[in-house]
């Protein structure tokens, strides 16, 4: 096997390890203080995807302004349905934050395949990321270097906001005693409807950054919101950035098995899962709860 | 500063207060005292918004609260220390100090609070969870003074702390009262109680039953003893 | 805070016996439908309850909720189909095969998940289920997108002839019930009383000395071989076995069917299964998208009435009951 080859696919396990990283971080954000696994996670990913899309296709806006315009539509998209019902379970059993947003995630990407079907759409490169630099052992496509670096940016700018400046620390703290939190005089309402925009916010950046990449679906949420839940369990919901390094590592390992086992590249994740499970139950960087 | 009247109070069925009527005025220390289970912290925690199902009127700053969520009640200028402290495990001790955001100006600088509790300068880096029982209860005052708060609820400061700690937390109390700050407690300690506040209320089954000046404490030194149960 | 089920499952626990008059209705209703209702569409109807019923057993006896149990379903019904159709197997051994590699699945699903609760339960047996699902892409046996078509229905004990449609439906509707009537009697059992003693209260149940694990576990394989059960069925009633059968999109139908008819009550997964196979057929019919449908009626069940239809119908009668006594003295 060439070296191109098994650069080719290390490279694009880092890019797919990166979505999962930005998915399950977004996760474990809206966990910490909602107490709900938001299914409709992977719905938000498609979203993001298909607004910048739809952005250029009905409006010519192009990438950049997408870049920036579909996360921000898809976080407000979020609050309002944080807002109107995904706060009106809070005080029952989260396995029902579960199952709403299960309902959420149905109906939105099931108006997306009643209204595009099934098949992609594509999406093009932006003009200045066009191209690629050959490394000597591989061909760099500077669109996909430019999403490594973008997401890793992000990842670790999330991480960088939640542990070190002011608002993380009001977020971790929220986490920990949310009615202490109210009663110094913050609005731990409005900050859980901001972090549930943000956790997913991440999910619709990545999205856009996966539009050149593949193409827009309206089943690619489904497709990525299983291996992100099976991230998740690996990870476990303890750290920020055991949920970067989690979704990276399994990431990388997916692009691996893809050069030497492509048959088994589908199932390396839940493989991975299986054995942490047996071994570490609450996942790698879990806490028992 | 605070009138509290016909305060009832209620955690899911349960019916905890019976019509609270007390008051404080402004710079005046005053405490609740009471044994174990008769409201004093569901008191406090319906001042601060904390305890939801609640009816009658609280006036803080002669503003009407009863239906204010806590954020906003903190926001006249209330500071909290509740009663398992609330210090957060995931926070070392310098994002604990400056997490409660300013109130109002006036609040200690940060020099001025480490030189009041030199232990929490030593141990800024440390976190949250490493901290001893005293530690936990100092930075839990300390972060309210920060806020520049005019009314402070403290809810059991001295509560399972060495004796050296309970003195240390009477001059904190001592420093308090010099700013000219606001104080509503809760204690069981009566001693310490009787040290540092102006008046008493006495309350039992979710009522206040009587209500003591400093003057008069001496002379009913028996009284107080009989309603605690000591 | 916890899941609201169980409501039913409790009382029916205490009163003895079956209920006769119930179950002669029961089978009254089974009996004269296919007169009434084309029997193909009855087969699916009654195979999709079975299913909805052995699902409820997990999440009403011991509180998990799964969503992965398309793996038993999808699992069964690829075996008992490949089986029959190619290894020549008759109906009842085909049948069996598909129950035995349900409940092989769903032992080792539950050795992995069964010690992690709540969400992580309900997100592991997802991730496992996608890994069958992408087994199910891959094998050669499973013909991918084709699935497996144009399955033989035999003969049942080599005397009855399947292929007649009115045939199938009464051997479909006898194995349904006597899923049905399992799944009571498993309810009424000492091993059903643990199970609910554990779902209320688990850490109580640990210092009471239960092997608390091994009890879910094996209430978790007896749903798997029933799902497994309900699968084959569906294989052999409709002739085929697809990737649809292992789609999450049907672990997703399940769970609805469950909480839309009452989780942990008896009859609310055959009323689930009935309301939600039949608007299935309709809303195909009309060009409505069903998941759109399905989603919307997730989002109303969970805010509106979580009891579910018969959980809701058995809670009201329930509050009538209690002040009916009032009213009268």
């Amino acid at each position: 096997m060439s070296a191109t080859a098994l650069f080719g696919q290390l490279l694009l396990g880092l890019i797919n390890g990166s979505f999962y990283a930005m998915l399950s971080l977004g996760l474990a954000i809206i966990f910490g203080l909602l107490a709900i696994v938001n299914a409709a996670q992977g719905a938000f990913y498609m979203l993001g995807a298909f607004i910048a899309w739809m952005l250029f296709q009905y409006l010519g806006i192009g990438y950049w302004a997408s870049f920036v315009l579909a996360p921000l539509a898809v976080a407000i998209i979020g609050m309002i349905l944080e807002r109107t019902l995904i706060r009106r379970v809070y005080n029952l059993d989260h396995l029902y934050g579960l199952l709403l947003t299960l309902g959420l995630f149905q109906i939105i990407q099931g108006m997306f395949v009643h209204w595009y079907g099934t098949s992609g759409q594509p999406y093009d490169y932006p003009d200045i990321l066009t191209g690629g630099h050959n490394l000597g052992f591989m061909f760099l496509p500077t669109y996909r270097a430019w999403v490594v670096v973008a997401s890793l940016i992000f990842c670790f700018g999330t991480w960088y906001a939640i542990e070190k400046t002011r608002l993380g620390a009001y977020l971790r703290a929220a986490t920990e005693n949310p009615t202490l939190v109210r009663a110094f005089g913050i609005n731990v309402p409005m900050l859980v409807t901001l972090a549930f925009g943000g956790g997913v916010a991440l999910a619709g950046l990545a999205g856009v950054l996966a539009a050149p990449i593949y193409q827009v679906n309206p089943l690619m949420g489904g497709n990525i919101l299983t291996t992100v839940f099976a991230v998740v369990v690996v990870g476990g919901f303890g750290s920020i950035l055991g949920a970067i390094v989690t979704g990276l590592a399994l990431g990388v390992l997916e692009g691996f098995s893809k050069v030497f086992y492509p048959e088994a590249s589908n199932m390396v994740i839940f493989a991975v899962m299986i054995v942490v499970l047996m071994i570490k139950p609450a996942g790698l960087f879990g806490r028992e709860r | 500063m605070l009138e509290i009247a016909g305060l009832h109070g209620f955690y899911g069925e349960s019916h905890v207060l019976h019509g609270v009527d007390l008051s404080v005025r402004a710079g005046e220390v005053v405490t609740i005292v009471g044994r174990n289970g008769a409201g004093k912290t569901t008191t406090l925690r319906a001042v601060m918004g904390i305890l939801q199902k609640r009816s009658g009127s609280i006036r803080v700053m002669g503003t009407e609260t009863i239906k204010l969520p806590p954020e906003r009640v903190a926001r006249l200028g209330v500071g909290y220390v509740p009663e398992e402290r609330g210090i957060f495990a995931s926070l070392n001790v310098t994002e604990n100090l400056m997490l409660p955001p300013t109130l109002a100006p006036g609040g200690m600088t940060t020099e001025e609070i480490y030189r009041l509790f030199p232990n929490l300068k030593d141990r800024a880096k440390s976190q949250g969870s490493k901290l001893t029982g005293g530690e936990q209860q100092m930075l839990a005052i300390a972060r309210v003074l920060r806020t520049g708060a005019k009314f402070l609820l403290l809810d059991e400061p001295t509560e399972g702390l060495a004796p050296v700690i309970v003195q240390q937390i009477g001059r904190v109390l001592e420093t308090i009262k010099e700013r000219n700050l606001t104080v509503l407690l809760v204690e069981q300690n009566f001693r310490f109680a009787a040290r540092v506040s102006d008046r008493h209320y006495v309350m039992e089954s979710g009522k206040i039953i009587d209500a003591i000046g400093r003057s008069e404490i001496a002379g009913k030194m028996e009284r107080l003893e009989e309603y605690l149960g000591v | 805070m916890a899941l609201e089920i169980g409501e039913l499952s409790a009382s029916a626990a205490k009163t003895r016996g079956i209920d006769w008059l119930g179950l002669a209705v029961g089978i009254a209703i089974l009996v004269v439908a296919p007169f009434l209702i084309y029997p193909v569409f009855l087969i699916k109807l009654l195979c999709m309850a079975l299913f909805a019923c052995a699902f409820n057993l997990m999440i009403g006896g011991g509180g998990l909720l799964s969503f992965g149990h398309a793996a038993f379903f999808g699992g069964g019904a690829y075996i008992a189909a490949e089986t029959a159709k190619n290894f020549g197997f008759p109906f009842e051994f085909a049948l069996l095969a598909g129950v035995a590699s349900a409940t092989f699945l769903g032992f080792l699903f539950g050795v992995i998940a069964i010690r992690r609760q709540g969400l992580f339960f309900a997100m592991i047996t997802l991730a496992l289920a996608q890994a069958v699902y992408f087994l199910a892409l891959r094998l050669p046996f499973t013909h991918s997108e084709d699935g497996i078509q144009a399955v033989p229905r035999g003969w049942l004990f080599g005397v009855v002839d399947l292929k007649d449609n009115f045939a199938m439906y009464y051997v479909t509707a006898a194995i349904f019930l006597a899923g049905y009537l399992l799944v009571a009697r498993v309810w009424k059992s000492p091993f059903g009383q643990v199970l609910r003693a554990i779902k209320d209260n688990q850490p109580r149940m640990i210092s009471l000395g239960y092997p608390v694990d091994r009890y879910k576990l094996m209430n978790f394989v007896l749903s798997a071989a029933l799902s497994g059960l309900a699968g084959s069925l569906k294989a052999m009633g409709l002739g085929l076995a697809t990737l649809t059968d292992v789609d999450f999109t049907t672990s997703i139908a399940v769970v609805l069917m469950v909480l839309l008819g009452g989780m942990g009550t008896l009859l609310g997964p055959v009323v689930g299964a009935i309301i939600s196979v039949s608007m299935d057929d309709y809303l195909a019919g009309i060009g409505i998208p069903v998941p759109v449908v399905i989603g919307v009626i997730f989002v109303v069940i969970i805010l509106v009435f979580r009891r579910g239809i018969v959980g809701e119908v058995v809670h009201y009668w329930r509050k009538w009951q209690a002040r009916k006594p009032a009213t009268r003295a």
